[in-house]
């Protein structure tokens, strides 16, 4: 059911992920390549990075990559390149700026949050009476010292 | 005639379901057997007459019934009789009545199985679950009725996604059923107990059994579902962090959290109701994950006019039963009464860290799958929230589940002394010490991923084989006894070692995959990580439906001859569509991975060849985790009575 989407992207261009003839001849380039691409997003496809997916745009944003990096820009530099054009849509890593830092800390907040109301739990669970367990009804205490006296 | 009597099948099911939704309830109220007993034979009739119903439908796209609409839109004479059955669910109409099937199925199992349940509480389950059952048939009614009827019939269909077409999807979507709506079961056993106003350990003992089933089934699910994206689309990605793989992985962390937490509801009356909550928030993840599937809401932000009227309608539903249930347990949630008293330091306390990760993990994952949506609205930022993200702010939680486990498994109950679990547990630390140190100083890179993922493996595993010999006591024979040990003990080991199994091999692939991109002519050879792929022939050859272009590799290390691989590219001529069928050579260390492309303008064709560290381990732990949950849903404890006579526990300690 899920990558009917994905389905779509192929039917849209049935090329391929990264083609042989992309990949750029110096290894540690194409090594940096390979890094921004994982964080870069084929826009007309369904949360795919560009390395993975089979659309035109894909392999057009591949080769930008390629061309600015031999061109001697920076990671930083080519990926703020491709945002200015593209937008922020483009990022699958989203920025901690602004809004999205509320993204970033809702896992470490909820887990803060998480620790301190199970510890609070722990320390009332600790401290608590056991009500019944406890103390004996003096029916039972009777029933106690017959059955000790059998 | 048949498609007619399916049909009628399914509008009967939704009268009788909205007579059990409502008798048995008053009748539980007012302490009536007579309206009580109405439950389960409804629960069974309905079932009957959606099993009924299902199986018109599969009639149909078995006999290739062009009159209906669904089959001319799914189905092909040409297509195997296989994938002419699963396409019957293979859909979103089909996929509803089979969600629909499963949903009283388990009511149904509730009517049969649910002997030891008091009148009372059976009655209040059935008749919840029955609502649910009158919601989603009336969604199937109203608003994706498969059995609708063409003007014109057509000569033939228009045949199914062929990335459908494939044995690991086709069963992919029964599992996730099962399991989604599994949790239908708890959470109308948690419903039911807030009317009752009574969670005591009785309802743990109830109500695990089927939180483990619908996680074992999840896990199923998931597994085949991950498996599939691995050998079909062609770079062996197994894992996306798609809104739509969100949607049931969310489920899946939900229920390991909930099946924890009734543990300790049934041996200790402690966490009710964190544990209820939990049931509901489980369910409501579930109807998320179809509401996330089925509006396309998520898929792409504009997308939502796709199908408005089954978007709203299936908000609607989970808001009724979100809010409905949430009232309630603001309610009655007072009235849950803890009982057991523990010390900071016991397994009760490790499993309340336990829930807090898994909880946790699962916020992360929810609000990172929303986020992009709430951004539009909110703050009118369009951004995405891939992969990046979800790895790097959910990897932590893991981690640190990982590496508490081990310790937390062997905790005594109420007061524990952690110092005899580290002693015991400190053989199996070096082992993991040894184990992630020796990933580091083998490995090329210096990235942690890699060795830390093999250092909590292995302490996962080695930490779950100490957890069962400490219980086997002392002295001779204490091989024996470990045969002997319930089999709950072993379903917790096995299932805490597939974790660690899982993590390796998603560590391992993640950190030391290599691949190799090139074009290929006839007799050129490749190498990848020590092995070499010569390329042999490419040839057409033509399948049932589909034409397909078949590369002929062997594969060699050493110039030795290990296997003849055969990667294919196929087209679905009535569809119009392609796909890659990749070859794979398994190992138990590693998978080399072959797929073949495009030919080239200048002759050749391109192949992608990668090397797949521990690939298969991802799936083998997968495996073991559902395994241990069969072996713990197979217990004797949960097969007899509750508060029948005590088990002799095998032989006494000497």
């Amino acid at each position: 059911m899920k990558r009917l989407i994905l389905a779509l992207c192929v039917v849209a261009a049935p090329l391929w992920a990264v083609q042989p003839d992309e990949i750029l001849d110096d290894p540690a380039l194409e090594a940096r390549a390979r890094e921004i691409s994982a964080g870069l997003r084929c826009l007309v496809c369904r949360n795919e990075n560009i390395d993975d997916s089979n659309a035109e745009l894909a392999r057009d944003l591949r080769l930008l990559v390629r061309e600015r990096l031999v061109a001697g820009d920076s990671n930083e530099e080519t990926v703020a390149y491709i945002v200015d054009r593209y937008g922020e849509y483009v990022l699958l890593n989203p920025t901690a700026e602004g809004a999205n830092l509320l993204l970033w800390l809702a896992g470490p907040l909820m887990f803060g949050a998480g620790l301190l109301i199970g510890g609070l739990y722990m320390r009332r669970r600790s401290t608590a009476a056991e009500p019944e367990a406890r103390r004996l009804s003096a029916e039972e205490e009777d029933r106690l010292r017959e059955i000790l006296r059998e | 005639m048949i498609t007619e009597l399916g049909h009628f099948a399914l509008v009967l099911a939704l009268v009788v379901a909205s007579v059990q939704a409502v008798i048995p309830l008053i009748g539980a109220h007012r302490r009536w057997p007579g309206w009580m007993a109405v439950a389960e034979p409804a629960a069974t009739a309905q079932f009957l007459l959606v099993a009924a119903s299902f199986a018109a439908l599969t009639y149909a796209f078995v006999t290739s019934d062009f009159s209906l609409r669904l089959v001319v839109l799914n189905s092909h004479t040409d297509k195997p009789l296989l994938y002419k059955i699963t396409g019957v669910w293979g859909n979103h109409e089909g996929s509803m009545l089979l969600w629909v099937m499963i949903v009283a199925l388990f009511g149904a199992a509730v009517a049969w199985f649910g002997d030891n349940l008091p009148p009372t509480l059976k009655a209040r389950v059935l008749s919840v679950q029955a609502m649910i059952g009158v919601a989603f048939l009336a969604f199937v009614l109203f608003t994706s009725n498969p059995f609708l009827r063409m003007d014109v019939v057509p000569f033939n269909g228009q045949d199914l996604n062929p990335l459908l077409q494939d044995p690991g999807l086709a069963f992919h979507p029964p599992f996730l059923y099962l399991g989604y709506v599994g949790l239908s079961m708890t959470f109308s056993f948690a419903v039911a107990a807030l009317i009752e106003g009574r969670v005591d350990a009785a309802w743990g003992r109830w109500v695990r059994p089927w939180t483990l089933a619908a996680w074992i089934f999840l896990t199923i699910g998931i597994g085949l579902g991950s498996w599939w994206a691995y050998y079909e689309l062609g770079w062996g990605g197994f894992w996306f962090w798609d809104p739509v793989e969100n949607a049931s992985f969310m489920p899946w962390l939900i229920s390991a959290a909930l099946l924890h937490s009734a543990i300790v509801v049934e041996k200790r009356e402690a966490l009710k109701s964190w544990t209820i909550l939990l049931a509901i928030i489980a369910f409501g993840f579930s109807m998320i994950g179809a509401f996330i599937t089925r509006s396309g809401v998520l898929t792409s932000v504009h997308a939502f006019a796709t199908d408005p009227e089954r978007g709203v309608f299936l908000l609607a539903i989970t808001a009724a039963f979100m809010i409905g249930a949430l009232t309630l347990f603001a309610m009655r949630a007072g009235a849950m009464q803890a009982k057991g008293v523990f010390g900071v330091l016991s397994r009760e306390s490790v499993l309340v860290l336990n829930n807090i990760l898994l909880a946790v993990a699962a916020f992360v994952v929810f609000f990172g799958t929303i986020w992009p949506l709430v951004a539009e609205m909110a703050f009118d930022r369009k951004l995405s929230v891939g992969a990046p993200f979800f790895n790097a702010a959910f990897t932590p939680f893991m981690v640190i589940l990982g590496l508490v486990l081990p310790v937390g498994a062997m905790l005594a109950w109420k007061r524990a002394k952690p110092g005899r679990a580290l002693r015991a547990l400190a053989p199996a630390f070096a082992l993991a010490v040894a184990v992630g140190a020796l990933a580091w100083a083998v490995q090329s890179g210096r990235s942690a991923l890699g060795p830390m993922g093999l250092f909590l493996a292995a302490w996962l595993v080695s930490g779950a084989a100490v957890d069962l010999w400490s219980r086997t006591g002392r002295g001779q024979g204490r091989l024996a006894r470990l045969w002997r040990l319930p089999r709950a003990d072993w379903g917790k080991a096995v299932a805490h070692a597939g974790l660690g199994v899982t993590m390796a091999g998603i560590a391992a692939m993640m950190a030391w995959q290599a691949e190799d991109i090139r074009v290929m002519q006839t007799g050129d050879t490749a190498e990848i990580a020590g092995y070499t792929l010569r390329l042999d022939a490419v040839r057409q050859e033509q399948g049932p439906n589909y034409l397909a272009t078949v590369a002929v590799l062997t594969l060699g290390r050493d110039g030795r001859e290990i296997a003849t691989m055969r990667p294919e590219k196929r087209i679905y001529p009535v569809a119009a569509m392609p796909t890659t069928e990749a070859a794979l050579h398994n190992g138990f260390l590693r998978d080399i991975y072959v797929a073949i492309g495009d030919p080239q303008e200048g002759g050749g064709w391109a192949v992608r060849s990668y090397y797949k560290p521990l690939a298969n381990w991802i799936w083998g732990g997968s495996i073991l985790m559902a395994l241990g949950g069969f072996l713990s849903l197979s217990d004797r404890r949960f097969r007899v009575a509750a508060g029948a006579r005590k088990v002799p526990q095998g032989v006494p300690a000497e």
